[in-house]
Parts: structure tokens; C-alpha cells; sequence
């Protein structure tokens, strides 16, 4: 009987929850199928993808019939179904309840703060062909800035992880966000050599599939380091 | 020692855990913090919450902050019942899916009229654009559509036939535009169903007790010290205007 890969991602590889996503299925060796769903094309307002996620965003998870949207919750369900090691979810409840207080607070802070850089940065002249608007630009990285102050201060204090020994989802969420604003040239992390060496152990930790994730992010940052 | 709950009530997050707590006979000690009298700053409170924010658990050695994850540490710690935090892998997705959304698509807008409307203009004495006030009451018609449509259904609850903490980080952040007059129900009979619902699996006095901080907003705002006013203007304007 050929395999039935039952598991379907709905994903477009310059989503930064995407590409959590698609990293966490290889790095753990989830059979699955992914199919793509480019934004830049409109490919999530098709009437097909539409009835599928009438929210028109990415990424959606069908496990079986079983739709779900939002990355924390894919991620998490993904965690507990299939027999991923325990660190990235901890089952204990203080060491889990860090992994929630961090999904949690990215979505106000890392999320929103490191996309708008990039969509400042590239989205937005790419789409409207006008320059940067550097103000508003100097504001979004002053943001930024104290966003990764906080990311450092407490979820980094003493620990190699942002939830403490071990990779959890809390980092591969992190990551994804915080290698954005690469696509437009731009390394974030520059000048915080505390934040570069949690980088540099997060990709280690997900060795080849995180480079293999981000190949589109790499791409698109050659294209604009080529400009200067 | 006992569990201790830092806690404002005038916030949306406070009251989901406040709820839970109550209605799940959770012992705890109410630390409350007065967010107007600026008693999130002090030493003390640093020590509990980095960010300094409130809701912020302390239960023994362990210190934890978002109102998420505070939620669903207690489901698990106090053993409450499987309907609030299911242990079925896909109802608990469900849940999750609602909390992880619920972060800009309810609370990022919803959050913002009692403040926009009532606040600012009233106690901070700073002026809302007009442009501003409509474009949010927009978008809050859009957070409310999508929460019917996609989170709600036809269903009792938003993971099914029964309440869990989604319905109850729901129920605490639709409730808040109430406090400036903004009367989200009127015309969403479907919504006001699941409210009236919800507030009777609470129970009606706990969740009138919990919600009596908005309707007094107008009220607590002519309280604000003067000195505490001037603090906040500037980090006000940063984050709403």
C-alpha cells in the first residue's frame, strides 16, 4: 500500500510562520505534503484556498479532514500528535507554561515588529514603487530595537534558549521572524552579539532544515545586497 | 505559600483570570495593582513581572506573565475540568487557534475603544482624531464578523458544545467597548446569544462582579492622579495615536 501522506500544509515559504512550520516537519521527520500558496500571486484568494481558510492567510495544516489555522496552534498540535522529543513542548507545566508565555508575547512584539521592518523595507516600495519612507522606517527599527531589548532582558537572562536549556517552539517562532528583515539586507541582530550567538544555536540546532527553509529569504536577500 | 494573582480589573486579561480562578475555587491571594496609580512600576512588582504588566501569577519561586499562559497553567496545576482546557488533541487546537488569533484580531481592536473613545480624551485630555475613532469602529465590526462566522458557528460555544478559556479570553475583551457606550450586541443577536450564554456557565454574579470596572471607566477616570496623567500622556501617544 503506498503511503499516505494524510498530513497537508497550506504554505508560502516567505511567511515567517510558514516556514516555522515547514522547519518543524523536517527537522522531525513528519511525512507530509506541502502545498504551495503564493501570496505575491493572490494564490490565498482563490474561491478553492478561500473555502478552505475564508481568513485567506497562511499557514493552514489538514490533518485528515482536520483543518487548522495559526501557526501556535499547528505547531503545538503538531508537538503533541506526532512523537516529536519532548523539549520542544514540555509536558511539565512550569517548563510548558514558558513555551505559552512566549507564543504569547510574540505576537505583540517579535511578530509585528520584525515584519514591519521588512515590509517597509520591501513590500511596500516593491508594491508601490516608491522609495522608503524613511521616516516612518526610523520609527518601526526604533520599535524593533526595544522589542529585542526586552527578547534579551528576559527570555535570554541566563539560559541558551528563550524558554531555558533546550530548543522549544518558542525559538524556531523567533527565528522565523527575526530573519526577515534579511530579505531586504538588513541583520537585525547586528551589534547584539548576545542575540547572534541564540541565532547562531537555534540554526544549529535545526541544522539543514532551517538554510532549507529560508532559500527564497536567501534569494531575495542577494537581490537587494546586489543593489548597493 | 499561597498562589498569589497580580491583578487590575479595569484590564481584559485580569478579569479572564480572575474568572477562572473564582469560578474554579482556585486559592489565591488578589495582589491588586493599580494600573492609573502607576504601582506596576514599583521594585516589588519588577521582581514578579518583567514586562510590568498585569495579569502576573506568583506561585511560589515560579513567576509567569501573559494571561494565555497563566490560563492554561492553572487548567493544568488545579486539574479544572476537561471542558476548559480539553484534553482532546483537535478540541485543543481549537482553543488554541482562538487564543493565538485573538491577540491582534479581537484584543488589538476591541481592546483599543475604551481607550480611544472614553480614556484619552476624558482623563488624558488628549485629542482622538475623528478619522482614528471611525477607522477602529471599522475594523471592529470586521473583528466581530469573523469571530461569528469563523470562531463561532453555529456552535454553543467556540471549541463546541461547551465553554473552555476561549469563550472566556472572548468574552472579557467584547465586553470592554461597553464601558465607552459602544453597545457591540445591539445588532449581533447571534453574539448576544453567546454572551448570555457564557455569563450563565459562569455565573452571573461572578461575571457582573468581574465586569463592574468598565461600566465605572468614566468614573475611575476622573480619579487618575494629576502627576500619574502627565507620566502617561507620552506613553499613550506612543501606543494609540
Amino acid at each position: 500500500m503506498a503511503a499516505k501522506k494524510a498530513l497537508e500544509v497550506y504554505l508560502d515559504m516567505l511567511s515567517q510562520p510558514c516556514r516555522a512550520v515547514h522547519i518543524f516537519l523536517n527537522h522531525n521527520k513528519i511525512p507530509h505534503t506541502v502545498k504551495t500558496v503564493a501570496l505575491r500571486k493572490g494564490e490565498n484568494r482563490t474561491a478553492e484556498f478561500t473555502k478552505l481558510n475564508p481568513m485567506q492567510k497562511v499557514p493552514v495544516m489538514v490533518d485528515n479532514g482536520f483543518v487548522l489555522t495559526e501557526s501556535d496552534a499547528i505547531l503545538k498540535y503538531m508537538a503533541t500528535n506526532y512523537h516529536v522529543p519532548e523539549h520542544w513542548y514540555p509536558r511539565q507545566p512550569e517548563r510548558r507554561a514558558k513555551v505559552d508565555e512566549y507564543t504569547a508575547w510574540h505576537h505583540n512584539y517579535i511578530r509585528p515588529h520584525a515584519a514591519k521592518v521588512f515590509i517597509m523595507e520591501v513590500l511596500v516600495p516593491h508594491m508601490t514603487r516608491q522609495p522608503v519612507e524613511q521616516p516612518k522606517l526610523q520609527r518601526a527599527l526604533e520599535q524593533l530595537g526595544d522589542t529585542l531589548d526586552k527578547l534579551e532582558g528576559m527570555f535570554l537572562k541566563r539560559q541558551p534558549f528563550l524558554c531555558g536549556d533546550d530548543i522549544t517552539l518558542a525559538d524556531l517562532l523567533a527565528v522565523c521572524e527575526i530573519m526577515q528583515p534579511l530579505g531586504g539586507g538588513r541583520d537585525i541582530l547586528k551589534g547584539r552579539p548576545k542575540l547572534e550567538s541564540w541565532r547562531s544555536r537555534v540554526k544549529s540546532a535545526l541544522r539543514g532544515s532551517f538554510d532549507e527553509a529560508h532559500q527564497i529569504l536567501y534569494q531575495l536577500q542577494d537581490k537587494s545586497t546586489s543593489k548597493l | 505559600m499561597p498562589l498569589e494573582i497580580y491583578l487590575d480589573l479595569i484590564s481584559q486579561p485580569c478579569r479572564s483570570v480572575y474568572i477562572f480562578a473564582k469560578k474554579n475555587n482556585i486559592p489565591f491571594e488578589f495582589k491588586k495593582i493599580l494600573l492609573f496609580k502607576g504601582e506596576q512600576y514599583s521594585e516589588e512588582f519588577g521582581k514578579v513581572n518583567y514586562f510590568r504588566k498585569v495579569p502576573a501569577i506568583k506561585d511560589g519561586d515560579f513567576t509567569l506573565s501573559e494571561s494565555i499562559a497563566i490560563l492554561t497553567y492553572l487548567a493544568e496545576k488545579y486539574g479544572t475540568p476537561d471542558h476548559w482546557y480539553p484534553a482532546d488533541l483537535q478540541t485543543r487546537a481549537r482553543v488554541h487557534e482562538y487564543l493565538s488569533w485573538q491577540h491582534s484580531g479581537m484584543r488589538g481592536i476591541a481592546g483599543k475603544i475604551l481607550w480611544l473613545k472614553l480614556m484619552i480624551p476624558k482623563a488624558f485630555e488628549i485629542d482622538v482624531p475623528k478619522e482614528r475613532m471611525d477607522s477602529l469602529l471599522v475594523d471592529l465590526e470586521g473583528s466581530l464578523t469573523a469571530f461569528e462566522e469563523k470562531f463561532l458557528q453555529d456552535k454553543p460555544f467556540i471549541a463546541g458544545q461547551k465553554i473552555s478559556l476561549a469563550d472566556l479570553v472572548a468574552i472579557v475583551e467584547i465586553m470592554q467597548p461597553l464601558g465607552a457606550g459602544v453597545n457591540v450586541f445591539e445588532v449581533r443577536p447571534k453574539l448576544s446569544a453567546w454572551k448570555d450564554r457564557v455569563r450563565a456557565e459562569i455565573g452571573p454574579a461572578l461575571f457582573d462582579e468581574a465586569h463592574q470596572m468598565i461600566f465605572n471607566a468614566e468614573e475611575m477616570s476622573k480619579t487618575i492622579d494629576p502627576s500619574a496623567k502627565e507620566i502617561f500622556k507620552p506613553k499613550i501617544k506612543k501606543m494609540f495615536l
